[in-house]
C-alpha cells in the first residue's frame, strides 16, 4: 500500500505513515465493530438458547443498538478504583490487555493472492500471532493484582495457569497445518488451499480432522470463555478479575475477549477451514483473480475477505452455543482436561499427520494439485533454479558436471546471511 | 528525492531507548510487580529491536519465551512467594555501588569485544538497501536439522541442538523427581 500513497503523493515518510494508518484504522474498526455485534450477538444467541427473546427495543428491530445503548451507559459511569489499588498498574491493564488482543490482527492476513489483505506479512505469521495471544493474559494478571481484593486475585491466579497450561496443545495443533503447508506464512497457509472445500486442511486426513476440535477447545480456553472462563467466574468470584473494574476500563477489558475471540476464529479459518478459499471457489469461477488483471483480482481478494470474516463470525457463534450450553468446569477439570487430553491427542495427531503426511504425499482421499504441495521458501527455490541452470550448462557445454548447489553456489550468499541470521542458540 | 531522516535509524534509536528506559526503571523502582512489568516492556522493546534487524522469527520468538516467561516467573516466583500485599525492596547504598560498578565494567567489555569484531562496525545507508531482505524461519529450522542453508559446507548444529535437549530434558526429569509427593517421613529424613 506503501508504494501506491509513494505513486501519488511526495514524501516516502508521510506515505509510510498513511499506509500504516490506513491498515491500523482497519484493524481497530474491525475490532471494535466486532465487539460492538458480537456482545448484541451473545445476547440473542444467550436468549435464544434460553427460550428468551433477547434484546427486543434498542434500535427498533431485533434491539441492535443494545450494545450502543451499553457503550453510552459505560461512558457515564464512574471510572473507580480501590483505595488499597495499586494506582499505575490498575490503570494501565485494561489496556495491556487491549493491546494484545489488537496486535495479534496485524500479522493475521484476510485474503491471499499476489497482493494479500495483511497489515505485516511476516514469514513467521503463525508463530507470532501464537505468541502475541499469550500475552493477553498478562493485561489480566495485572488488574487481578493490582486490584488489591481477593477474588481479582483468584482470578487471575486460574487464568495464568490455565493460559499457560493451553499454550502447549494450541501450539502442537497450529503446528499441522504449518507442517502440511511446509511454511509458516499464514498467506501461503491459506493459499495452499484454494479450491472446493475437501482442499481444506480440515478434510485433508482424518489426523487434522481431529486436531482441528483440540485446536477449537484449546483456543476457547485460552481466550477463556465458557466452559474455561474460571477467571471471571460469577457464582464463585463474584467478576473474578474484573471484580474492581467499572466503566471505560472495564469494557477494555471486553473488547479484547472479544477481538481474541475473533483472532483466534480468524486464525482457526485460515489454518484448518481454507481461510478466505471458501466452500465453492467463486471467485476463481468468476474469474476474479489477479491473472486477469489487478482490480478484478481485487474485488476477488475483497469477496475473500468477506468470506473469512464470516467463518470467523461463524466460529464465535459457536464459542457462544458453547458457553450457553455446558457447564463451568472446576480448575481441576480444567487442567486435567488440558494435560491429560489435549496434549496426548495433539501429540499423537501431529505424530499421525505427519506419517500420512509421508505415505502419501499427494494426498490420499482428495487428490491435491501439485501446485498445493510445491514447497515456495526462497531458498529453495533459489536451489531449484541453481541445479536448474547447472543441468542446462552441462546439456550445452558437455563438460564435468558442477556441484553447484553444494559449493560455489552457495558462496555468493553466504557472506549478508551469515551476517544476519541471527544465532539460534538464542 | 532525499528523506530528511533516515527512519530505521530513527526506529532503533527509539526502540533501544524504549528498552534501555525501562532496563533502569526495573532497578530504580521498589515495587517488584512494577519492576516485572518494566521488564516486559524493555523485553518488548528488544522484540521490536530484532524485527526492525529482520530477524522476525527471533523477535517472535523473545515475545514468547522471554515475555511471555516473564509472566510466569511473575505469577508463580514473585506472586506466590510474596509474605505482604504489595512487596517494597530497598536497596542499600553499598549493594547499589556495587551494582553499578559490576553494571559498568560488563558494558565496557562488552562493548570492547562488540567493537573489536570488524563485521560488526556496520553498513552504510546505500550497503543495507542493497542487502535482501529474506525470511530467516527456514532457514534456521534447516541449520537446527543439521543443514545450513547460507554455509559453504551446509554443516548445521545438529549435534548442538541435540546436546542441549538432553541436557534440557535431563533437568526436566531431575525437576519432577524433586517435585514428587513423598512420604512426610522421606522429606524428615532428608
Amino acid at each position: 500500500m506503501a508504494e501506491l500513497f509513494i505513486s501519488i503523493s511526495i514524501w516516502p515518510w508521510l506515505a509510510y505513515t498513511l499506509a500504516g494508518l490506513v491498515q491500523v484504522t482497519l484493524i481497530v474498526t474491525l475490532v471494535a465493530v466486532g465487539a460492538l455485534v458480537f456482545i448484541w450477538l451473545e445476547r440473542k444467541v444467550s436468549g435464544r438458547i434460553q427460550d428468551r427473546l433477547g434484546p427486543t427495543r434498542v434500535g427498533g428491530r431485533f434491539g441492535w443498538l443494545q450494545t450502543l445503548a451499553d457503550g453510552l451507559k459505560l461512558l457515564t459511569k464512574e471510572d473507580l478504583m480501590p483505595e488499597g489499588a495499586d494506582e499505575f498498574l490498575f490503570r494501565i491493564a485494561p489496556y495491556v490487555s487491549f493491546c494484545a488482543s489488537l496486535t495479534a490482527f496485524l500479522a493475521i492476513p484476510f485474503a491471499g493472492g499476489s497482493y494479500p489483505f495483511v497489515a505485516l506479512h511476516m514469514n513467521t505469521a503463525v508463530f507470532f500471532v501464537l505468541a502475541v495471544l499469550g500475552l493477553e493474559v498478562f493485561g489480566v494478571i495485572l488488574a487481578g493484582y493490582s486490584s488489591a481484593s481477593k477474588w481479582s486475585l483468584f482470578g487471575a491466579m486460574r487464568e495464568a495457569a490455565q493460559v499457560v497450561s493451553y499454550e502447549v496443545p494450541l501450539g502442537m495443533c497450529a503446528v499441522v497445518p504449518v507442517l502440511l503447508a511446509g511454511s509458516m506464512d499464514l498467506v501461503v497457509i491459506g493459499d495452499r488451499q484454494t479450491g472446493t472445500f475437501w482442499n481444506w486442511y480440515l478434510f485433508h486426513d482424518p489426523f487434522t480432522f481431529i486436531t482441528f476440535w483440540v485446536y477449537f477447545t484449546c483456543a476457547t480456553a485460552s481466550v477463556n470463555r465458557a466452559p474455561f472462563d474460571l477467571a471471571e467466574a460469577e457464582s464463585e468470584l463474584v467478576a473474578g478479575f474484573h471484580t474492581e473494574y467499572s466503566g471505560l476500563r472495564w469494557s477494555f477489558f471486553f473488547m479484547a475477549e472479544y477481538g481474541s475471540m475473533l483472532a483466534v476464529s480468524l486464525l482457526a479459518s485460515i489454518l484448518f477451514l481454507g481461510g478466505w478459499n471458501g466452500p465453492i471457489p467463486v471467485a476463481s469461477l468468476l474469474g476474479l483473480t489477479f491473472e486477469n488483471g489487478f482490480w478484478l483480482g481485487f474485488a476477488g481478494n475483497v469477496l475473500g475477505t468477506a468470506n473469512l470474516i464470516g467463518k470467523g463470525v461463524a466460529g464465535v457463534t459457536v464459542m457462544m452455543w458453547v458457553r450457553w450450553t455446558l457447564p463451568r468446569l472446576r480448575i481441576d477439570q480444567v487442567i486435567t482436561t488440558c494435560l491429560k487430553y489435549c496434549v496426548p491427542i495433539a501429540a499423537s495427531m501431529f505424530v499421525g499427520a505427519t506419517l500420512w503426511q509421508y505415505a502419501f504425499p499427494n494426498g490420499a482421499i482428495f487428490p491435491q494439485s501439485a501446485a498445493a504441495y510445491q514447497v515456495r521458501e526462497p531458498w529453495n527455490a533459489k536451489a531449484e533454479a541453481k541445479s536448474a541452470e547447472a543441468a542446462r550448462v552441462e546439456k550445452t557445454a558437455s563438460r564435468e558436471p558442477v556441484a553447484t548447489e553444494f559449493t560455489s553456489g552457495r558462496t555468493a550468499e553466504a557472506a549478508p546471511l551469515s551476517a544476519r541470521t541471527p544465532d539460534p542458540a538464542g | 528525492m532525499e528523506a530528511p531522516i533516515y527512519w530505521p535509524t530513527f526506529f532503533f534509536l527509539l526502540f533501544s531507548a524504549i528498552a534501555c528506559a525501562f532496563a533502569v526503571a526495573v532497578v530504580v523502582t521498589p515495587n517488584i510487580v512494577r519492576m516485572a512489568f518494566y521488564l516486559v516492556l524493555s523485553l518488548a522493546a528488544t522484540a521490536g529491536l530484532f524485527f526492525l534487524a529482520g530477524a522476525d522469527f527471533v523477535g517472535a520468538m523473545q515475545l514468547m519465551i522471554y515475555v511471555g516467561g516473564t509472566l510466569v516467573l511473575l505469577v508463580f516466583g514473585v506472586m506466590l512467594t510474596s509474605q505482604d500485599r504489595f512487596i517494597s525492596m530497598k536497596t542499600s547504598g553499598f549493594e547499589l555501588g556495587v551494582a553499578v560498578t559490576l553494571g559498568v565494567c560488563l558494558f565496557v567489555v562488552l562493548a570492547y569485544c562488540a567493537r573489536s569484531i570488524p563485521e560488526w562496525h556496520g553498513m552504510k545507508a546505500k550497503q543495507v538497501s542493497a542487502v535482501p531482505l529474506e525470511p530467516t524461519a527456514a532457514p534456521l529450522g534447516m541449520g537446527l536439522l543439521g543443514a545450513r542453508v547460507d554455509g559453504p559446507d551446509r554443516s548445521g548444529y545438529l549435534l548442538v541442538f541435540e546436546i542441549i535437549s538432553v541436557h534440557l530434558l535431563v533437568v526436566l526429569v531431575g525437576a519432577a523427581y524433586l517435585a514428587r509427593a513423598r512420604g512426610k517421613k522421606n522429606l524428615l529424613v532428608e
